[in-house]
């Protein structure tokens, strides 16, 4: 056992770990943060898009020195079906601004560069350090953590809990419930490695532009998913992800799917002749809003994915992240310089500074997307682009048919496929969860 | 060899890399990155230093075959250069040393330096260096070649640095450029890049090689010609490290798999150290050696004398068997020499299937018995008789 | 008994790629690790330590960087980290990089105490040489021994080390004298995990950090790329080999089938294979 006791335990270095410790040795605090990888950074997966706002709280010159591959300057979303896609996108020259607003990055580097900010602020952090148990006193408070190294128990008067989705150590500790399988997407993504110079001609980008492209439709096979397709500055990453109750209850496999993307004829020629070095999987929280669990208690906060606090709808997480980590080292300051003990009634600070953000309003937002989508995955995902996609052929195709006929073809399609009543009912459904 | 040879590249971006420092001497018209596009101007007191010559290793009264891999190899520099190879035989005195000596001829030698001394019957650091370097001060070779063995890298790096000249380790091929110095290209980041290097304004330009990279040169029956001989000139009392015994390889066959005929070997796709008796019989049905990929050293399903690649064993058979083997670049330099290299993965996509000559995407556990039946079937004199008559 | 061990940190080559139309290096995210081979080296000197008490010094010479490394080795249970860190060294070859380390071990010795053995690595996956352990021992004039397999006798009142070294067909078992450089094989033993303890105090460890001028040397012109007389030309991907695999279809559901069809197309495309392996397979 350790005789030091820290003002704080941070447990995990990913987006939301680092936000927390960082902000707490900002302010002064003496952080302990233990990180299960060889590295922070180095198992963590994502896109990975960065948005800037919420970094910007943080390390507000990170423009300087932070490893950004490419800002964002279109994007593109694409309904497809097995052999074309239909688009929507958005490219302007005002993103090519000063201070633009989303970057993609690499965690891998990214994490490891955000981590090393906290560590200059005064962070202690231990790699290869896996928290096995929290450690509770005989009320149940939460006083330090139990590590998989030996003499490895550490005390705390607050323990954060950053360890990403999985978040073992809470459910284990009985304090969160183990996600569901309808709360959870698996992912699998891979680095696609192509020089710069190919990237910047294959989308049309020069310097550090970057293109980002989402897409959804018959590539999940009628299961709530999409996939993405980013540009850093020597690769691009690909990837796909669908709930994992629907990869339980079918027959698909994640690698399978991200195969046939690959192969996709709108896809294919975007990564041709490019060298593959990594491959991942990880999981993405997309319960949204219901599925948030306690956030709080005597000794412990929860933050990050390992809250569920993720914007499946928006991709959105690492910001959700990065703002819950540093509310929660907020909140802890603000405790601490009042000099009161972490307890639960003190911690609910933490609660309310998260509902007043972003990110609780933008989570009740669509709380009800969750499950619509995925009761009406087959129609969102199958029907619906088939339709779109023979509607646009249709559309487009000059070959003696009479205009007027077309239209009448096109509305049959769609009235046989779902009915009138199913037609509305999932614009009305849509338009209601939305809202 | 360059510790970081990839900071000499143009692409260098090494922390703390300085601006290429300007060259010691003035650089023709065509520009190249840094020094490594200089003329080679040699110093004078270097212009002495001619011939290629080629150390060859005996162990234990054996003559090591990557020393006549080498000669073959010598032989080709030495004429193009226009000039002689020598042997450098080192030993103790006897049968054995002599016998190297004489066929260092048979493999292309013009004479052959020779340093006889009881003190030299087990390889030392101590000896050998001592007996190297001075024959090297004193006849001035142009280009000094060893094998990569544990015994030529041992004495390689003490000469180089007693000598204060280059070496470039682990080469797996040689050139002279027109300007008559030594291009050594060798594997570099674990195999997935190779360089080109040259010892400049040095000599002798040492390189240790691989063995089992260049061919083995014939033999041709030749006498023995000129024979220049070296005295070691040290006592036992010199040298402080002690030989206290010799511990063969209980397992003759381990020595072997680098020399080889057939190798059949197994990777994780086995899936459990039981079924990699499956590759064992296999390789005796074919009468030939196993191996395996590093992970498998490293759950203990064989030992690590037995693994092939780039930290292991480098293999040129005729023929290379590889199951459940997915073909990482480490384990891919280990192989490529191999005459026909054979593939079974399931996996369509495996690595392996880029470099392999024949493949099938199948179940190794379940291929490799039948493949061993049906070689026991064909190799069988009965079934051949059959064949024939 | 004071242990020095060098290692160096290096790019995880498993993961360097080539940029396919200028044959250069992307080292764009390549991560960087300890040269595998000297975490054997670190974990043999540990040993020592534990067993006849006394100081392990960890020494790389490397960019700033490489602290990270060192740090590593501290929270693996290393006493003291030196990082030798100058501009000068840059581009330095094994020669070079043997006078550099050579130097900073002889200073080493000045403020913490002579060594009684250095350790290095078999090789580095970087450059691969296996020879600046030797170019050290050289240097420092320290009796060689390469190869370790085992170390069997340290009596370090009577100043002597017996080792088992790996030699082409077998070990020899080597006695010699103290002060020895020891270059360790691969998996001679298991990197240990340090505790607790030790994995806070590297967190906050100082890693002693000198320059050329702090290791005391003068004479830059045998550092980096002027002290190194092998220069590197030509940095190029292996050339990839034009055809394919021929495929063999494997029969559906019938290994035995399978098989020779596998076999035929073998003997098809080297007629002479079959003759050689009767031969072999009848033990000639
Ligand atoms: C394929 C994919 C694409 C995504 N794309 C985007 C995107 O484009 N934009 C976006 O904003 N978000 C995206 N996300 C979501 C985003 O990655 C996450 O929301 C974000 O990483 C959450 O941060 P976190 O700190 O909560 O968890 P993580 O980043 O997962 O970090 C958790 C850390 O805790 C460590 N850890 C876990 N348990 C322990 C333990 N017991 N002891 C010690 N350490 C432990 C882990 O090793 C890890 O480093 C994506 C996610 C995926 C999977
Ligand atoms: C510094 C360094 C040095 C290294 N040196 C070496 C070295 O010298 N030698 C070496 O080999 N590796 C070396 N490696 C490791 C190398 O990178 C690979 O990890 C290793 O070669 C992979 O071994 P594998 O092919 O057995 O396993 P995997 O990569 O796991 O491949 C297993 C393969 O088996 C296939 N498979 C699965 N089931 C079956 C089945 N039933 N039938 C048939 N196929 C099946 C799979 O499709 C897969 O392709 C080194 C790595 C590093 C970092
Ligand atoms: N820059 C360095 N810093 C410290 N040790 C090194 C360095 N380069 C090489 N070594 C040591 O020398 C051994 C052999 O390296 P090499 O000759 O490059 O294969 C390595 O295993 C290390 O122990």
């Amino acid at each position: 056992m350790i005789d030091e006791t820290f003002d704080a335990i941070v447990v995990g270095a990913g987006m939301s770990g680092n936000a927390c410790a960082l902000t707490l040795a900002q302010r002064g605090l003496k952080v302990l943060q233990l990180e299960r990888g060889e590295y922070a950074g180095s198992k963590n997966v994502q896109g990975a898009i960065l948005y800037a706002d919420m970094l910007e709280k943080l390390v507000p010159d990170f423009r300087e020195d932070a490893p950004l591959e490419r800002h964002v300057l279109e994007q593109r979303f694409w309904m497809m079906d097995d052999t074309s896609h239909m688009g929507m996108h958005y490219r302007s020259d005002d993103f090519n601004e000063a201070r633009p607003n989303r970057y993609t990055i690499i965690r891998a580097q990214f994490d490891k560069w955000l981590s090393r900010k906290a560590q200059e602020a005064g962070v202690t952090l231990l790699c290869e350090t896996t928290a096995t148990e929290l450690i509770q006193d005989a009320y149940g408070r939460v006083i330090g953590v139990r590590t998989d190294r030996t003499g490895g128990i550490v005390h705390a008067d607050v323990v954060v809990l950053a360890e990403g989705v999985n978040g073992l150590l809470g459910s284990r500790a009985g304090l969160r419930a183990v996600p569901k399988a309808e709360q959870v997407a698996l992912a699998v993504k891979e680095m696609h490695f192509l020089p710069s110079e190919t990237i910047d001609a294959r989308f049309n980008l020069k310097e550090n532009e970057g293109v980002v492209i989402e897409a959804a439709g018959t590539l999940s096979k009628g299961m709530t998913g999409m996939a993405f397709l980013y540009t850093n500055k020597e690769s691009i990453s690909v990837g796909l992800g669908c709930l994992v109750s629907d990869f339980r209850d079918g027959q698909e496999t994640p690698y399978g799917l991200l195969e046939a993307f690959k192969r996709h004829p709108s896809i294919a020629p975007l990564l041709a002749g490019s060298e593959v070095k990594e491959y991942a999987a990880h999981l993405i929280p997309e319960g949204g809003y219901r599925a948030v669990p306690q956030l709080y208690g005597d000794g412990w906060l929860v933050v990050g994915d390992a809250a569920q606090f993720n914007n499946a709808i928006h991709r959105e997480g690492s910001n959700l992240a990065m703002t819950t980590g540093r509310l929660a080292a907020e909140a802890i300051f603000q405790i601490k310089s009042r000099r009161e003990p972490c307890t639960k009634a003190n911690l609910a600070l933490y609660k309310t500074m998260v509902e007043e953000s972003f990110v609780m309003k933008d989570l009740k937002k669509y709380k009800d997307m969750p499950a619509l989508l995925h009761t009406q995955s087959r129609n969102f995902f199958l029907t619906y682009p088939e339709l779109m996609s023979k509607a646009a052929q249709n559309f487009l195709r000059v070959d003696g048919t009479p205009k007027i006929d077309k239209e009448k073809a096109t509305w049959r399609s769609f009235v046989q496929r779902r009915s009138w009543p199913g037609l509305i009912g999932d614009a009305f459904r849509l338009a209601r969860a939305w809202r | 060899m360059s510790d970081a040879p990839i900071s000499d590249a143009p692409t260098s971006e090494a922390p703390g890399t300085p601006a290429k420092p300007a060259p010691a001497k003035p650089v023709p018209a065509r520009p190249a990155g840094g020094r490594a596009g200089m003329k080679k101007e040699l110093p004078e007191h270097f212009k002495a230093y001619k011939h290629v010559w080629v150390f060859i290793e005996i162990e234990r009264g054996q003559v090591h075959p990557v020393s006549w891999e080498l000669m073959g190899e010598g032989r080709k520099l030495a004429d193009k250069l226009g000039c002689e190879l020598a042997g450098v035989v080192a030993g103790p005195p006897g049968e054995a040393t002599r016998a190297a000596a004489a066929e260092a001829f048979c493999y292309g030698a013009d004479l052959v330096y020779l340093c006889e001394d009881p003190l030299l019957t087990h390889y030392r650091n101590e000896t050998y260096t001592r007996a190297l370097t001075d024959i090297v001060n004193a006849y001035k070779p142009e280009i000094l070649l060893l094998g990569a063995t544990t015994l030529g890298r041992d004495l390689a790096g003490s000469v180089a640095t007693t000598l204060l000249t280059g070496l470039t380790a682990d080469c797996t091929e040689l050139d002279v450029d027109p300007d008559k110095s030594l291009g050594a290209t060798r594997p570099t980041f674990g195999g997935s890049l190779l360089c080109t290097i040259y010892t400049l304004n040095y000599r002798p330009q040492m390189a240790t090689i691989r063995p089992r990279v260049m061919s083995m040169p014939e033999r041709v029956e030749r006498p023995v010609g000129r024979v220049i001989p070296h005295v070691l000139g040290m006592a036992e009392d010199d040298i402080v490290t002690k030989i206290l015994s010799f511990i063969p390889d209980r397992d003759a066959a381990q020595a072997n798999l680098a020399y080889a005929d057939v190798v059949v070997a197994g990777g994780l796709g086995l899936q459990s150290a039981e079924n990699f008796q499956l590759v064992r019989n296999l390789a005796s049905v074919l009468g030939a050696e196993f191996g395996g990929s590093r992970p498998l050293v490293q759950k203990g399903w064989i030992t690590s004398d037995r693994q092939i690649g780039q930290t292991g064993k480098t293999i040129r058979p005729k023929l290379y068997i590889a199951a459940g083997i997915s073909g990482a670049i480490q384990h891919r330099v280990g192989v490529e020499g191999a005459d026909l290299i054979v593939a079974i993965n399931t996996d369509p996509n495996a690595p392996i299937f880029d470099f392999a000559h024949v493949g099938i995407v199948a179940d190794a556990i379940r291929l490799l018995p039948a493949l061993t039946e049906a070689f026991r079937r064909r190799l069988s004199p009965h079934s051949r008789d059959r064949l024939a008559g | 008994m004071h242990i020095v061990v060098c290692l160096k940190q290096v790019p995880d080559s498993a993961q360097i790629r080539v940029h396919p139309v200028t044959n250069t290096i992307m080292r764009q995210g390549v991560p960087t690790v300890i040269n595998p081979y000297d975490l054997f080296a670190l974990e043999e000197a540990l040993r020592l330590r534990d067993a006849h008490g006394g100081q392990v010094t960890v020494l790389t010479m490397g960019p700033p960087m490489a602290s990270d490394s060192l740090r590593k080795a501290l929270a693996y249970g290393a006493d003291r980290a030196v990082l030798l860190t100058d501009r000068f060294f840059a581009g330095s070859d094994t020669l070079a990089t043997s006078f550099a380390l050579s130097a900073a071990i002889a200073k080493v010795s000045q403020t913490f105490g002579a060594p009684d053995i250095v350790f290095t690595g078999k090789q580095t996956i970087d450059g691969d040489t296996a020879q600046v352990g030797p170019g050290i021992a050289k240097r420092l004039d320290l009796l060689q021994l390469t190869y370790v397999a085992r170390i069997a006798e340290l009596d370090l009142a009577g100043r002597s080390i017996t080792v088992e070294r790996r030699a082409e067909g077998g070990v020899q078992v080597l006695r010699t004298r103290l002060p020895c450089l020891i270059t360790m094989l691969e998996g001679t033993n298991e990197m240990r995990r340090g505790s607790m303890a030790d994995a806070l105090r590297a967190a906050r460890a100082e890693v002693v950090t000198w320059s050329a001028a702090d290791a005391g040397i003068e004479d830059l012109t045998k550092c980096g790329l002027r002290g190194s007389p092998t220069v590197v030309k030509r940095v190029f991907a292996p050339a990839a080999r034009a055809e394919t695999a021929q495929m063999v279809p494997p029969a559906e559901r019938d290994a035995a089938a399978s098989a020779e069809v596998l076999i035929d197309a073998l003997f098809t495309r080297a007629p002479a294979l079959e003759a050689d392996l009767a031969r072999l397979a009848a033990g000639y």
